[in-house]
């Protein structure tokens, strides 16, 4: 049963891709196509990096460690949709027009914040492989803290754009602030997670 | 069903084929203010001519109108059984003669004729949209504005119990937005009655909406309940909730971005997903007819 888990979760995990895909292909997308496609991979990537920071707190919570096997596969696929985000926003909308790109990133702090989080992306992406984790022995929990750093970035660029204080992206603060402060308790009874 | 005396019901597939009639309507709103003298001409491109029509299904689906809440389909699936009639709306304040007119008779007194006008909105997107309208001076003239008149206030509908956005403090409800006196008297800014031949919908601003074509979207206040000739600059409901980011001005105006996003391009809506951003022109493209109200004015301080 345990062994088909893995595979099923990283299906559904690829179903906003089709389902976006989908959309696409058959102009499903409405009046404004390329801020829904920013807007869908953005969110799923918000919604990935919830997934994966809730893998270590339900481990503690249900008392099963089979939730750690799903961790490293959710965040590849916090980087996946973080690129494709990323892509629809250069390629798409500024068509690779470097130099607006250029000026939103180092003068729209909504823009900045959001970059930096892909970047800091890219380490973790790297290391995240069985023997990365291996070699890089304690910094490699050091390192893969980066995802709690990444995990506000990724919020508070979505708060920066809207356009008033809205529900919606303060749900995700709350609920990334809920789930690394859930580590905080867990860390003091000094039990030993990444 | 309001009648129109100007214009009759016109379907939207006519519409698309009066490209002619556009081209020459562009022309007359342009000539209209060639006798005037202007600073910013350089700046200025309204090519009406060059203007595609958005199609009705975006405009009426595609609203910012947190009245009804802050997703850009909640307008239309959530103000179908909004209650325009009656309706009254009182224009006073600094004035001689102040009135209170029904929907019904502003419609009599004030014949509706049809604007294209391109809208942009300060989120980065524009849309081109045949209003069906009347200017805002004829109706202020009717109530003689004393010299103590400076501004005109505007004032939404409060309604928490039809508006369900007004339930929550997303904005200083009832909306409220306001001009300077020589940008309400001049002749692009017009209330509004309707869109492509048809009484306006509900999720457009029904009964009655303002439109200023030079300025972002949010200037142009909805569900208009008062009309108020003020001295001081009245604070819109945007300036409230974010003063650094939403001014009283809000001109639309490549060269100052919004504090958090570029201005400098707009996406059309509508086009696909193939079709690029566009330059975003001076007073969106209107600057031939109204640059002259800002003669002197530094525009990044008074944005």
């Amino acid at each position: 049963m345990t062994k088909y888990l893995k595979p099923s979760i990283f299906v559904l995990s690829l179903v906003p891709f089709l389902i976006i895909t989908y959309k696409i292909f058959f102009n499903k997308l409405g009046p404004e196509p390329v801020k829904e496609i920013t807007h869908f991979t953005g969110e799923w990537t918000l919604i990935f990096i919830c997934l994966t920071l809730s893998m270590s707190p339900l481990k503690k919570l249900t008392k099963l460690s089979l939730w750690i096997n799903f961790r490293r596969m959710l965040g590849l696929f916090v980087f996946f949709y973080a690129t494709l985000h990323l892509l629809t926003y250069v390629g798409l909308d500024y068509r690779f027009n470097w130099q607006p790109i250029f000026d939103d990133v180092v003068k729209k702090k909504y823009v900045f914040i959001g970059f930096a989080a892909w970047i800091l992306l890219i380490p973790l992406v790297i290391t995240s492989s069985k023997k990365m984790v291996r070699l890089l022995k304690n910094n490699w929990k050091k390192l893969h803290r980066l995802v709690y750093v990444i995990a506000i970035f990724g919020s508070l660029h979505y708060i920066w754009l809207s356009k008033t204080i809205f529900f919606k992206p303060l749900i995700y603060l709350i609920i990334i602030i809920v789930l690394l402060a859930l580590r905080i308790k867990i860390k003091n009874k000094d039990v030993n997670y990444g | 069903m309001i009648k129109f005396k100007n214009s009759e019901i016109t379907p939207e597939n006519i519409y698309k084929n009066r490209r002619n009639f556009i081209k020459k309507f562009g022309l007359t709103a342009g000539s209209i203010f060639l006798s005037q003298n202007l600073n910013f001409s350089a700046n200025a491109a309204p090519k009406n001519e060059d203007l595609k029509l958005t199609e009705y299904r975006y405009i009426t689906t595609y609203n910012n109108y947190y009245e009804f809440g802050t997703g850009k389909s909640d307008p239309v699936e959530r103000s179908e059984k909004f209650k325009t009639t009656p309706w009254d709306i009182i224009i006073d304040g600094e004035v001689e003669n102040p009135l209170k007119l029904s929907i019904e008779e502003i419609n009599t007194m004030f014949p509706s004729e049809e604007r294209i006008y391109k809208l942009r909105c300060v989120e980065g997107w524009s849309m081109v949209i045949p209003w069906l309208g009347f200017p805002l001076n004829k109706i202020l003239n009717k109530v003689s504005p004393t010299s103590k008149a400076k501004f005109v206030k505007f004032v939404s509908i409060l309604d928490p119990e039809q508006m369900i956005g007004q339930r929550f403090p997303i904005l200083d409800w009832p909306y409220k937005e306001g001009l300077r006196i020589d940008e309400a008297m001049h002749d692009l800014t017009i209330l509004v009655t309707g869109l492509y031949g048809k009484k306006l919908p509900n999720q457009n601003g029904s009964p009655l909406r303002l439109m200023v074509p030079w300025k972002y979207g949010f200037k142009s206040a909805k569900a208009i309940v008062n009309i108020k000739l003020v001295e001081k600059m009245p604070t819109s409901s945007w300036m409230k909730a974010s003063p650094k980011e939403y001014g009283f001005y809000s001109n639309v105006n490549p060269t100052v971005d919004h504090p958090r996003w570029s201005q400098a391009t707009e996406r059309v809506i509508g086009e696909g997903i193939i079709s690029p951003r566009i330059p975003t022109t001076m007073f969106n493209g209107y600057g031939d007819e109204v640059a002259s109200l800002y003669a002197g004015m530094d525009l990044k301080k008074y944005f």
